[in-house]
């Protein structure tokens, strides 16, 4: 067991996969008080909004501060026209308690100085109004690393933990709610009884941290805010990922290792819940054993998704891409994926569908738009989104996660009486 | 800076990959970051597309703006077409690539490349979608045809004996509303006529069809958003005349039947006489007496918005209450149509401004794009979708365009079937007081004991202090009442009495009623005012 080096496959070329800002679209469900205002073009407004699909609200929080052609030629100028934006939006939405403006690759690319604009606003308009800036430009990072630079701004923010206060366990990554309170519950039952979750649902909550606090990640794709974390003298513990039965017990370990909790409560505590998750899984064990499984790169989160898939369901990876292989924070993960495992961080896409085709994979993991294509040429998909908006993590969502895989395949094995595409 | 919270148009540069994926044999390469390859998922999930758009993305990232970004774009260009074997190559650049200046067309050309090379230039900091598709279709056209154009002055050849006169079918592309079958009916009506189609564009055609434009007597503009200026450079360039009515609704298809025949010299009374379409008789039927004056709402592109208002008011009976478009470079044209309306027209891509319109006009019906499906949903009012940007719900599996006959077959089904049906609602209000026909009755199908247990309690002041059923308009953008305005109190009486008004009138009774109060400056709302404000209002 246990991949090493060797086996990444390095690839640089056109990309299939979304900019930092795609998570605004969860993040702005999480942080219920807070407002997203992306500095940048009609194609980051555009973006969002297709990324949200449905999701469009009367009046949503999340917007884009258009950068037009007088902004650019000097005829307006950019700061002036952006504190006219923030001051009208919070009058507007009093409900605010939180703003965060989120560069763009235009704002990046023009140098406006959104931290500077943060300040500047914070002192003009921000009565009670937090403002912090972050990046989402797709120039440095790929979708979930919007969650990883957003999560990383609001550290400074964070309150610094009472000393003697006692140590606290930190929670880093959005979480939906259920998977929240489940881990809760565990970690509480693990006699953890100071435990937080970061992001919190509300700005005027943010936990705090200090020397005390001991952090664990619930997503592989935080690598900057951890090392945030630590700078304000927080302990990372490192584990797997709460991606299926196994994956959650080792996390679950990793805190309880941190915390000195026994192995005999450790063993009661999660035993029962671990084996109503077996029991879930091997529903979909029949279906999914044996079949081979080629995730293109989107999220981070292939990596532990294909531990998951190949250790508790049996199948057979073929290829596991990922945009960015963060061996620090994957260390844990790639020790439990088969040794051989072929590994490819960054993408060329056009490449990387050659190797996909010749594979010939049971099953796809990709973005939306390869996905319709790819069931054309009669190779079924998953949605790679589908895994960031569905609750996954945990003893009790490892069926749910399973099942997710499972269905493209059964329902193909349903549809015995079409006649081919046209 | 301009606040946009959703917009009504993608950027520009979308509009190119609408022309590009829409033909056959021409490769997009785009100037981009990683990001902005999300346009493929509009056209693989929206459209269900079963291949990814034409497109190459360069995804250049941060550490190479300073270096190759050039170089980066010449080896995808060289890619792109070793593994597609375009006949043309597209190239331009996005938001950011616009930003780092690099001349994407000029690399391009420097390249020495095997194929027609059509560098397009985007201006993303100004334009949007559509104009977008039309910059790019001109610009495709005008390289293509190009060579071919006679010298000036040189007299459009005659058209052999016993030939059947020939025109282009302009301005379909992918993503367009209901573009695909729009083409389809209108050829079959051409043929109807006697007239072929020499080429349908961009949506079906090569670079190789766009080269023989010119062969064409004439050209039809279906969307003037997406082929105006093509079919401006083929008049200059050709000498061919362009025909500028859209069918929609049968009114304008007649009128666009009498054009094309003008311009094809042939004789149209056989058309004209034989109109193969149900929507005239439908109209005319006693069901649809109902319709009259129903107040409708239209927003969308020009193109339908235009179209949808004559319609409303010319074929159904509706009167058009709002009619607005997000399209600014048609904007002229709007407020043309809305005079006729006696109203002003709504030019606006804010769409909180729209829905704020919409609740402020108290439409029956709203006519618009997906958006306003929403607004409408939020408010209460139905809806029926007519115009861009599109759902996946506007791409149906079945055959429904919106344009000749056919179209205004289902424009009737589409817009009607939201509206309580006449005869239904005639019922309804007969029987109002029935005691099994109720909206709190169950129906009476499901036996007595489903009945009794919904006729309980019913509570009366609870039912007078529930929200009206099925008009609330009290969301976030209903306007606030001002402060030291009446804010008239229903009496009890008054409140048992709008219960006997049909529930799908009632939220519109009370609202009308409260207006009427406010406005006469009443305390309290009678049974008294209840009917001096329906007598005032009327229907």
């Amino acid at each position: 067991m246990g991949c090493d080096d060797s086996a990444v496959l390095r690839e640089r070329g056109q990309r299939e996969v979304f900019c930092g800002l795609a998570p605004i679209v969860w993040l702005h469900r999480k942080i219920q008080d807070a407002f997203f205002l992306v500095v940048g073009s009609r194609t980051c407004a555009h973006l969002i909004q297709s990324a949200a699909g449905v999701m469009i609200f009367a009046e949503p929080r999340f917007a884009t501060a258009i950068i037009e052609e007088r902004d650019l030629a000097g005829r307006a100028d950019a700061n002036a026209e952006l504190d006219r934006i923030v001051t009208r939006l919070l009058e507007r939405r009093p409900d605010i308690k939180m703003l965060f403006l989120v560069g763009s690759c235009p704002s990046e690319v023009i140098k406006l100085d959104l931290d500077l604009a943060a300040d500047r606003l914070m002192r003009t308009v921000g009565t009670g109004v937090r403002i912090v800036h972050f990046s989402g430009s797709g120039l440095e990072t790929t979708f979930s690393q919007g969650e990883d630079a957003c999560l990383t701004a609001l550290v400074p923010h964070l309150p610094a933990a009472e000393a003697g206060a006692g140590r606290s366990l930190l929670v880093v990554g959005s979480l939906a709610e259920v998977v929240e309170g489940q881990l809760q519950r565990l970690l509480e039952g693990l006699g953890i009884e100071r435990v937080r979750f970061f992001p919190p649902r509300s700005s005027d909550d943010l936990p705090p941290v200090g020397p005390d606090t001991v952090v664990l990640l619930a997503h592989p794709f935080l690598a900057t805010t951890a090392r945030s974390l630590e700078a304000r003298g927080a302990t990372r513990v490192s584990a797997p990922f709460p991606l299926g039965a196994e994956g959650t017990t080792l996390w679950l370990k990793a805190a309880a290792d941190a915390f000195g909790v026994a192995p005999e409560r450790f063993e009661a505590v999660t035993a029962p819940a671990a084996a109503r998750a077996k029991m879930a899984l091997d529903r979909y064990r029949e279906e999914l054993s044996g079949k081979k499984i080629f995730f293109f790169p989107d999220s981070q989160i292939e990596i532990p998704l294909a531990r998951f898939l190949s250790r508790e369901l049996g199948m057979e990876l073929a290829e596991v891409g990922t945009p960015y292989l963060n061996r620090q924070m994957i260390a844990p993960e790639l020790a439990l994926l088969p040794s051989g495992t072929r590994l490819s961080e960054g993408q060329d896409l056009e490449r990387q569908l050659d190797r996909c085709r010749a594979d010939h994979p049971d099953l796809v993991v990709c973005g939306l738009g390869l996905a319709n294509p790819f069931e054309a040429e009669g190779i079924a998909t998953k949605w790679s989104i589908e895994l960031l908006f569905t609750p996954i993590q945990g003893y009790d969502q490892a069926g749910d996660l399973a099942e997710l895989f499972a269905r493209p395949l059964l329902r193909r094995s349903r549809l015995v009486e079409l006649a081919p595409c046209n | 800076m301009q606040l946009t919270l959703w917009t009504y148009e993608g950027p520009s540069h979308i509009g190119a990959i609408r022309v590009a994926a829409a033909m056959t044999g021409v490769h997009f390469v785009l100037h981009a970051p990683q990001g902005d390859s999300y346009a493929d998922l509009l056209f693989t999930m929206i459209e269900r597309g079963q291949k990814r758009p034409p497109v190459t993305y360069t995804s250049f990232q941060g550490r190479e703006l300073a270096t190759n970004t050039s170089e980066l774009f010449k080896t995808a260009a060289r890619d792109a077409i070793e593994r597609y074997k375009p006949q043309a190559l597209l190239v331009g650049s996005s938001c950011t690539a616009e930003l780092i200046q690099d001349d994407t067309g000029g690399l391009a050309r420097a390249m020495n490349l095997p194929i027609p090379v059509v560098p397009v230039e985007l201006s993303a900091f100004m334009r949007k979608e559509n104009w977008g598709a039309n910059e790019t279709f001109y610009q495709l056209v005008r390289a293509l045809a190009g060579p071919h154009v006679p010298p000036p002055g040189t007299p459009r050849p005659a058209r052999a004996p016993g030939q059947r006169p020939r025109c282009n079918l302009l301005g379909a592309t992918s993503l367009g509303f209901r573009h695909r079958d729009d083409v389809t009916e209108i050829a079959r009506l051409l043929d109807r006529i006697g007239i072929d189609v020499n080429v349908a564009a961009p949506l079906g055609a090569s670079p190789a069809d766009l080269a023989r434009l010119g062969d064409a007597d004439f050209n039809v503009v279906l969307y003037p958003e997406v082929a105006g200026a093509a079919a401006e450079w083929l008049k200059r360039s050709f000498g061919q005349p362009a025909v500028t009515t859209v069918p929609l609704g049968i009114g304008a298809t007649l009128d666009f039947i009498r054009e094309v025949a003008t311009l094809a010299g042939i004789d149209p009374a056989q058309a004209l006489a034989h109109v193969p379409s149900r929507l005239p008789w439908y109209s005319r039927s006693v069901d649809s007496n109902y319709l009259t004056g129903k107040r409708v709402f239209v927003f969308g592109d020009a193109t339908h918005a235009i179209g949808a208002a004559r319609v409303a008011a010319k074929e159904l009976g509706f009167t058009v209450v709002g009619l607005g478009t997000y399209s600014r470079e048609q904007a002229r044209d709007v407020r043309e149509a809305a005079k006729l309306y006696g109203i002003e027209a709504l030019i606006t891509d804010d769409y909180l401004e729209v829905e704020a319109k919409v609740a402020e006009a108290q439409p029956d019906l709203v006519l618009g794009t997906q958006m306003e499906r929403h607004v409408a949903k939020r408010l209460g009012v139905p809806c029926a979708v007519i115009s861009a940007p599109v759902h996946v719900q506007d791409f149906p599996a079945r055959y429904a365009p919106q344009l000749g006959f056919e179209g205004a077959n289902v424009l009737f089904d589409t817009w009607i079937h939201p509206l309580m049906m006449g005869l239904e609602e005639h019922l309804l209000t007969m029987f109002r007081h029935d005691f099994e026909f109720h909206e709190e009755a169950a129906p009476s199908h499901l036996g007595r004991g489903a009945a009794q247990a919904a006729e309980r309690p019913a509570d009366p002041v609870a039912v007078a202090a529930a929200p009206a059923v099925v008009t609330d308009t009290s969301g976030p953008v209903s306007a606030p009442v001002a402060t030291g305005e009446i804010v008239p109190v229903w009496t009890a009486d008054a409140e048992k009495e709008l219960l006997k008004v049909p529930f799908f009138v009632r939220g519109k009774a009370r609202r009308n009623t409260e207006r009427f109060a406010r406005e006469r400056g009443l305390a309290q709302i009678t049974v008294e005012a209840l009917y001096d404000a329906k007598a005032n209002v009327g229907r």
